[in-house]
């Protein structure tokens, strides 16, 4: 089951993951193209203020920022000119669910 | 202002058919630059922040992204965070902008002024 990303629980470098598929209006940092993709987690960068919150002036608690790789099929589909291409969107844990626990090897 | 709720926002065009890009480099004016440099200065201040920024340019809509310059929706943008955070009234803007207009036809004049 799918859980959503919290604070005090970092993702490990490699754990599948997908992006929220919500589309509430305002400023959002996740883009439209990403969100209901299915990826992984390339590097745990660091928190920063939401700045989804920051962004209507409002107090904002730090997120952690992931980079997150999805592959071009995932993301376009049949559409991919090149499918073994990836793609790389910095991603604040909020907009992040994860789907297994990695145990890298 | 854009406030669809069904779905991608105009400004979330990320993988989405576009035109050819435009790639033709151009010189800023000085008063774009000085937009860039106030920018700068109200984020140091506090006023506001660059995700601010640019919520005020997404709010506008895509027609403002038609009709305006960069440096114009820039300007617009940060003008509506200075009002939201206080920085002065709209009726302190409007006594302002009413006083650098009086000065002169030019930029050079209305720069000129005190």
């Amino acid at each position: 089951m799918a859980t959503q990303a919290l604070d005090n629980n970092v993702l490990p470098v490699g754990a599948k993951v997908r992006i929220r598929s919500i589309m509430p209006p305002g400023h959002v940092r996740a883009p439209a193209y990403v969100r209901g993709k299915t990826g992984d987690i390339e590097r745990v960068i660091a928190p920063f203020k939401n700045p989804e919150q920051l962004a209507y002036g409002l107090p904002a608690a730090e997120q952690i920022l992931y980079r997150v790789s999805f592959s071009a099929v995932e993301l376009w589909g049949d559409e991919a000119e090149n499918p073994e291409d990836r793609i790389e969107a910095e991603i604040y844990a909020h907009w992040i669910e994860e789907l297994e626990t990695a145990n890298a090897t | 202002m854009d406030n669809r709720t069904d779905g991608r926002r105009w400004h979330d065009m990320g993988g989405q058919d576009a035109g050819p890009i435009c790639d033709d480099q151009h010189d800023f004016s000085l008063w774009e630059k000085r937009v860039d440099a106030l920018m700068i200065l109200c984020s140091g201040k506090g006023y506001f922040t660059v995700d601010g920024l640019r919520r005020a340019l997404e709010d506008m809509g895509e027609d403002a992204f038609e009709s305006m310059s960069y440096y114009e929706r820039w300007i617009a943008s940060i003008n509506q965070n200075l009002i939201e955070s206080g920085a002065y009234t709209i009726e302190e803007l409007g006594v302002k902008m009413a006083e650098v207009q009086a000065r002169g036809e030019t930029y050079g004049d209305a720069s000129l002024g005190q």
